[in-house]
Formats: C-alpha cells, sequence, structure tokens
C-alpha cells in the first residue's frame, strides 16, 4: 500500500493543530453533515421497508390497502410524515452535495452544507404547512 | 500528527487481487448515480402523492389503481423501487462493515440486507406488473370508476 492513497480527499483549507489533516469528515460542518446522513439514510431505509410492503397490500386486497393506507392519515403519523419528508429532503440535498465535494470541489464543502440547509428551510416551508393542513383537517 | 483516511471508493487490500474488479469503486459511483435518479424520481412521489390535492388524506386504493394502471407511473415506481433498495441496501452495508465488529456478525448483518433487498424487489416488481385495479370480489365503492365502470 502507498503511504498516502491517491484519490485521498484533502481539505483546502488551513488545519489547526487539535484536528487531523486530510479528512473533511472529523469536526464541524464536514462531520455533523455525515452523521446526519447516515441517520437519515438508516431512518429511510427501514421506512423503505415498510412502505414496500403496505403497497404491496393492493394486490390482496382494496379493502386490506385501505385499512392500512388509513393509518399514514392519523394526526400521529402526519407528523411522523413531516419527520420522513424533512429526513428524505436533508438526505437528497447533502447527498448531491457530497457528489460536488466528490467531482468538483472539497473546497466549497462548509458553504454548500449551509445551502443544503437553507435549501431543506425552503422546502419544508413549502411542505409542512400543505401537509399537516391535510392531515388535521380530515 | 497527519492522519490520512483512504477515500472511500478504495479496494479493500484483501480484494486488491491481480485481475480483480474494484467492487467498492462501482459500488461508490452508484450511489452518486442513483443518488440523483432517485432524487428526481423520490421527488415527483413525493409532490404526487403528499402536495397534489388533498395529500396523504386522499390516498386510498382508487388513487393507486389510477396510478398504477398507468405504465408510466409502472415504470417509475419500479425504478424507484430497485434503485432505492439497492442504494439503501449498499450504504446499510457501509455501516455494518463499520461498526459491526466480528466477522460473524458482518456476515449476519449483511445477509439479513441482501436477503431483505432481494425479497422486496422481487415482491415489489411483480405487485406492479400483475396489478389488478379491478379485482373480482372487490366492493364497487373501493375502486376506480376511471377503470373499472364495465364491471
Amino acid at each position: 500500500m502507498p503511504q498516502s492513497p491517491a484519490g485521498t480527499l484533502t481539505s483546502q483549507q488551513k488545519t489547526s493543530s487539535r484536528r487531523p489533516a486530510g479528512t473533511l469528515y472529523r469536526g464541524r460542518e464536514g462531520m455533523w453533515s455525515w452523521v446526519l446522513h447516515r441517520i437519515t439514510g438508516v431512518a429511510i431505509f427501514f421506512f423503505l421497508l415498510v412502505h414496500i410492503l403496505d403497497t404491496a397490500l393492493v394486490r390482496v386486497s382494496p379493502e386490506a390497502y385501505n385499512a392500512v393506507i388509513a393509518q399514514y392519515q392519523t394526526p400521529l403519523m402526519g407528523l411522523g410524515e413531516v419527520a420522513l419528508v424533512g429526513a428524505i429532503v436533508f438526505h437528497a440535498f447533502n447527498g448531491l452535495r457530497i457528489i460536488l465535494i466528490d467531482f468538483w470541489n472539497a473546497k466549497y464543502q462548509k458553504v454548500m452544507f449551509y445551502v443544503v440547509l437553507g435549501l431543506w428551510v425552503v422546502t419544508m416551508l413549502a411542505f409542512v404547512p400543505r401537509h399537516l393542513i391535510n392531515v388535521f383537517s380530515h | 500528527m497527519a492522519t490520512t483516511l483512504e477515500a472511500p471508493r478504495s479496494p479493500y487490500a484483501r480484494s486488491a487481487r491481480k485481475n480483480g474488479v474494484n467492487w467498492e469503486k462501482w459500488g461508490w459511483l452508484y450511489m452518486r448515480v442513483s443518488g440523483v435518479l432517485l432524487v428526481v424520481l423520490i421527488f415527483g412521489h413525493l409532490f404526487v402523492n403528499l402536495m397534489v390535492g388533498e395529500g396523504v388524506s386522499a390516498l386510498n386504493f382508487a388513487f393507486v389503481s389510477g396510478k398504477l394502471a398507468d405504465p408510466f407511473w409502472q415504470i417509475w415506481d419500479v425504478a424507484m423501487l430497485w434503485l432505492a433498495l439497492i442504494h439503501g441496501g449498499n450504504g446499510m452495508r457501509t455501516l455494518v462493515n463499520d461498526y459491526a465488529a466480528t466477522p460473524l456478525t458482518r456476515g449476519i448483518f449483511k445477509t439479513a440486507i441482501l436477503a431483505a433487498v432481494v425479497v422486496l424487489i422481487v415482491l415489489g416488481t411483480l405487485v406492479v406488473f400483475t396489478f389488478d385495479p379491478c379485482p373480482a370480489g372487490a366492493a364497487f365503492a373501493d375502486l376506480n370508476p376511471k377503470f373499472c365502470s364495465a364491471l
């Protein structure tokens, strides 16, 4: 193995003596975006498993599907859907940020993290009020 | 102390074989390509199911059969199914590699992930392509009148 493998991500910024060089993924924006990406990814994966099973009920009977999908329309699950969409939107925008870090320029990873957070807020402002009205007015 | 981390697309030392395919690299690339496609597919899915009309409270068998009777949404949903499950399964594999400490637990978790992904891809694909919007014996009130008026 070479001592420093080619293709390793290196941060362009100066690193302080308390942080190891050679990684964007330890400390501050680089680390917290990574932590959130993992947590949201796992949450979405387990929802996906359940969601495929509930959708498969269309093949059982309309009654079975309607009975289960009605559970998604309760106030509690309505709030759960806000959390789910929040996780998906973060994972999506931060995933695009990771692609830009890898294929474009790692130098802008911090500012791109705040762009991700900003786009997340805008998207959730568009989604949450409308969704909550749909959930709580029925 | 300068610490260097290998890029996540580097092959494992043991898999750097003479003629070996660098699967880790292709997996790394798959996450990015499928990720871009999934942003489009899932945002579209969420918009149509949760934002248009009355959103989640309008979902029922009639709504879903209206979509799944349309080849456009069949392809959309099956593409989402395959891309998302493989993306999610590969992501979970990364976590198992990071956090499962022994070869035995890694093997158990990865086998479980693979089994879940394969079973759900097969199940979901069969459901989409064998779906009947007007199943016999169903109450007419539950069905989509656009397809089932002839009953």
